[in-house]
């Protein structure tokens, strides 16, 4: 079931650029590409933790600001040589605002 | 008996609807038609002409009076409904109330007047009928009007051209960082912006709107950034919102729009909706095409056929006389799909197709858009373009051909035409030399000294060399600054400066990346050399800068930061140390540490800390130390003739004037300093960026040290005799660095490319030119002498850049 949370204005967000969430379960990075899509992922790079927030975003991709991995902000994966994933979360822009679907956050939370 | 079917609202979507449906049964329903305009329903879409006057109302009528009549329809113009009474089937309206079998809402949409003070002031209008366009009209009509247009879309736009053509002075605000961000790239909405701005339309991306002014009437829009626009007219163009509130007041189920099923029927099985005031499968629509589909639809539902609205593929197209423009589909970047990119900066042409899996999902075309109906249609049809991916690009008229010969731009060029800008070697003598046996770059550098100074135009020489000796010579491979493009830095940056390219996206699109908006090498790159180019005008964007130079501290391992003040010359006092002290107790510090630069590093501070750390700072007067960033850091010195039984100079003084002429600049890579007040050197000034020893008769300036990675000696540059002279050194070379090395690069590299011969020559021999490199260092210093702290510690920045974006962790679980 999808909880959908509205958490903000896209315009809140810079276009190539992140701001996070906090949550029970540690922070989600939403991130805002140049073509105003919408992404939401764990603020925590699978390398070393590093925040992806504050990485330089390019295309649907992140880089991590402390070892440059370059993580995929569709699936989460990490690009090129090297391995790892991040939790990915739903997430949509109605009439300018930004939805986050909740439920998995909340639930686990709750549990 | 025929039923009564009752159509609320005479627009492009109703009028369409009802032609199919009298087409299929024109006896069905006795129809009554109320519309809130005073008029019957026309072409919409032509307001934009209507508003340039290039065409009259007249012209763009789809259903007169007569059609009315003949087809028996009851009109109701100028009578709005106000009231859908579903219990007794019948709507209300200042008429009295009309009862229906079957009833049709079609009230479209109305602008979306930004909520901001002074939006109802007379004058503010939208853009959506001719009301509308009869208000802007009016006011057009007086000398010298200024118009300022909230929204850069295609509305907007629209409606920009065509005040511009009604002499008007036009501005437009656009929120978002590029034109038509919805339809199109950054790339295509640069080519946009450039062609608009040609036509003397004034462009403000990023304009956050804070106000409209004026007493009586609109006056001015003043922006968050202060900015005022003169304004006698103010458009708001800055998107629709579907008219749905009758249906709210139902109780039909309403979402962004009035929901309806693929038969076009509301939450009421008696009542259907369409046009721009539904959402279909969660999409509200705003262009024509799907409307229509959706007015096909609704006729046969009306009728008793069965048919289904399918969400369409939607193109659009700009009309705004001279400007070709079409996008279609999904032009989003992922990792699935991959581009084609054409680009020919000087036509001004620019095409890119999104593929996946073999098939075109996405078109952007500007500037020829001949072709436009070809790729919509492969994309349509979701055509299979593997066996024509070569050549598909150019077209369906392309029948093959020769490759283009990447050389023949250089080939063009005169034998007058210079290459080397620093000897002043023009290509026939290239070429003689060449002819003479000179065939590769280090003969061509012995023999003409081309390329032999900055090395800019090593690329240039190498294209001469390919296209006078053909196969003979093999260009080296071109070694790309990042993998979205092939082009150098040097290349790169003779680029931004010759065709004086003032954005980033105008640097990718003229220099052809093969990505639409670069990545986290190319981009912080490109932004410093914005900001080294162009001061004045170019606004440094953060998102193209790393975190440290975004958040004005360092990031540590942990994701905390670390913060240093500036301690001008490393000089402090026991004010700056109590306020650095109580800081420090404030925000929990863990670590303190003292620098090799002569500062104190506070480490393990919280990013949402970092604002109201600076402000405590700041109220002490310390500044930003910049010890994260590609600028100037620090200028080391030791206590000199003031204290030291050996000091020959006031090397403290020095470095003191040094660090306040020089702070706040970005340079390509990190600049450190240090003054020693004698030979004995004991602020370390021979391993630095830039040193200066003190001796009894002057002071001897040196350059390029690292001691870093690399450890290497100063080199000297020259030997003055009062301070003035040293800062004029200093500022030269400093200037220097900034205008010709490559991001990254730091002086001692740069000057093993440039050679230190040619350093001398432009800051020590040539001294008009020393003075011109101190004074655009100094215009550029006019904008970034200042404190990042001070600036981004105001009020206004934490919630929007250092607060979380939502708090979740209260949230209770559903």
């Amino acid at each position: 079931m999808s909880n959908w949370i509205d958490i903000a204005a896209l315009e809140d967000i810079p276009p190539r650029g992140a701001r996070v969430v906090k949550t029970r379960l540690g922070c989600v990075a939403v991130f805002r590409t140049g073509d105003d899509r919408v992404f939401a992922i764990d603020d925590a790079c699978p390398h070393k933790k590093g925040p992806l927030s504050e990485g330089i975003v390019h295309g649907n991709a992140v880089t991590c600001p402390l070892h440059n991995w370059v993580i995929d902000l569709e699936t989460g994966m990490a690009q090129g040589a090297d391995e790892g994933r991040v939790n990915t979360y739903e997430i949509r822009v109605e009439q300018g605002r930004i939805l986050l679907d909740g439920a998995r956050l909340l639930a686990r939370s709750a549990a | 008996m025929a039923q009564k079917l009752v159509v609320i609202g005479a627009g492009m979507a109703s009028g369409r609807m009802l032609e199919e449906l009298f087409a299929i049964d024109a006896g069905a329903y006795d129809v009554t038609l109320f519309g809130a305009e005073p008029r019957g329903n026309y072409n919409r879409i032509m307001l934009s002409p209507v508003l340039a006057g290039e065409k009259e109302y007249g012209e763009i009528i789809t259903h007169d009076a007569d059609w009315y009549r003949d087809n028996g329809v009851d009109c109701r113009f100028g009578e709005p409904v106000v009231k859908i009474d579903r219990k007794a089937k019948q709507v209300v309206s200042p008429g009295g109330v009309t009862p229906y079998d079957k009833l049709v809402i079609a009230t479209g949409s109305a602008s979306f007047f930004i909520p901001v003070q002074g939006n109802d002031l007379p004058g503010v209008v939208g853009f959506r009928d001719l009301d509308d366009v009869e208000a802007m009209l009016k006011v057009a009509g007086k000398p010298d009007g200024q118009a300022v247009v909230i929204g850069g879309g295609l509305l907007g736009l629209e409606a920009a051209a065509a005040l511009k053509q009604q002499g008007m002075d036009v501005t437009v605000l656009h929120l978002m960082g590029h034109l038509m961000e919805r339809q199109l790239d950054p790339a295509a909405g640069y080519l946009l912006q450039k062609e608009l701005e040609g036509r003397g339309i004034n462009i403000v991306c990023k304009a956050h709107t804070q106000a409209i002014l004026g007493k009586e009437h609109v006056e001015a829009v003043l922006l968050e950034d202060g900015q005022v626009f003169g304004a006698d007219l103010v458009v708001m163009a800055a998107g629709i919102r579907p008219e749905s509130w009758l249906a709210v007041d139902a109780g039909l189920r309403v979402e962004r729009g009035i929901w309806v099923d693929d038969t076009m029927q509301t939450s009421d099985p008696d009542i259907y909706a369409l046009g721009e005031c539904v959402e279909h499968d969660e999409v509200v629509y705003g262009l024509v095409a799907p409307l229509f589909d959706m007015a096909k639809v609704l006729a046969k539902t009306l009728t008793g056929t069965v048919a289904e609205f399918k969400a369409p593929v939607v193109s659009c197209q700009l009309k705004v006389t001279g400007v070709d423009l079409f996008s279609v589909g999904d032009f989003s970047q992922g990792d699935d799909r991959e581009e084609i990119v054409f680009r020919d900066p000087g036509r001004g042409i620019y095409k890119r197709l999104i593929l996946k899996e073999d098939r075109i999902i996405g078109v952007v075309m500007y500037g020829d858009t001949t072709d436009a109906g070809w790729f919509f249609e492969m994309l349509k049809t979701g055509e299979d373009i593997s066996d024509i991916r070569d050549t598909l690009i150019y077209g369906p008229a392309f029948q093959g051909g020769e490759a283009l010969d990447p050389l023949a731009v250089v080939a063009a060029m005169p034998d007058s035409a210079e290459i080397c800008g620093c000897n002043g070697v023009c290509k026939g003598t290239i070429v003689q030399a060449i002819h003479d046996g000179a065939t590769d770059l280090g003969a061509i550098k012995a023999v003409t000294k081309a390329s032999a100074s900055c090395g800019n135009c090593t690329g240039l020489v190498e294209q001469v060399l390919a296209s006078t000796l053909g196969d003979e010579f093999q260009v080296p491979t071109p070694s790309g600054i990042c993998g979205c493009t092939d082009h150098s830095h040097e290349d790169i940056r003779r680029v931004i400066k010759s065709q004086a390219l003032k954005s980033i996206p105008a640097v990718m699109q003229e220099m052809g990346w093969k990505t639409s908006c670069g990545c986290h090498i190319c981009r912080p790159a490109l932004n410093y050399y914005m900001i080294a180019e162009w001061p004045l005008e170019y606004a440094d964007d953060l998102q193209s800068r790393f975190v440290n130079e975004r958040n004005h501290a360092n990031i540590q391992k942990d994701g905390t930061y670390s913060v240093v003040p500036r301690m001008w010359g490393g000089i402090t006092t026991p004010q700056e140390l109590r306020a650095i002290a109580d800081a420090a107790e404030k925000y929990n510090v863990p670590t303190i540490h003292v620098t090799g630069g002569q500062r104190i590093d506070l480490l393990g501070i919280r990013r949402e800390d970092l604002p109201a750390m600076w402000a405590d700072l700041n109220s002490a007067g310390l500044v930003s130390g910049h010890a994260y960033s590609k600028g100037l850091r620090t200028v080391k010195t030791c206590v000199g003739s003031d204290h030291c039984r050996f000091g020959t100079q006031d090397s403290t003084g020095l470095g003191i004037k040094l660090e306040k002429i020089l702070w706040g600049s970005w340079t390509p890579h990190k600049v450190k300093l240090a003054v020693s007040g004698c030979p004995r050197n004991c602020a370390e000034a021979t391993c630095k960026d830039l040193g200066v020893i003190c001796v009894d008769s002057g002071y001897q300036v040196s350059v390029a040290g690292a001691a870093g990675m690399e450890l290497k000696e100063t080199e000297a540059l020259a030997t003055v005799a009062t301070e003035q002279e040293v800062i004029d050194l200093a500022v030269a070379f400093i200037q220097l660095y900034r205008e010709s090395a490559n991001y990254l690069d730091r002086p001692y590299k740069w000057v093993a490319k440039v050679g230190m011969d040619w350093v001398k020559q432009q800051v020590v021999e040539d001294a008009q030119n020393r003075a011109a490199l101190c004074e655009r260092f100094e215009i550029s210093q006019s904008v970034y002498r200042k404190d990042p702290w001070a600036e981004q510690a105001k009020p206004e920045y934490r919630p929007r850049k250092w607060a979380a974006l939502a708090d979740l962790t209260l949230e209770a679980a559903e």
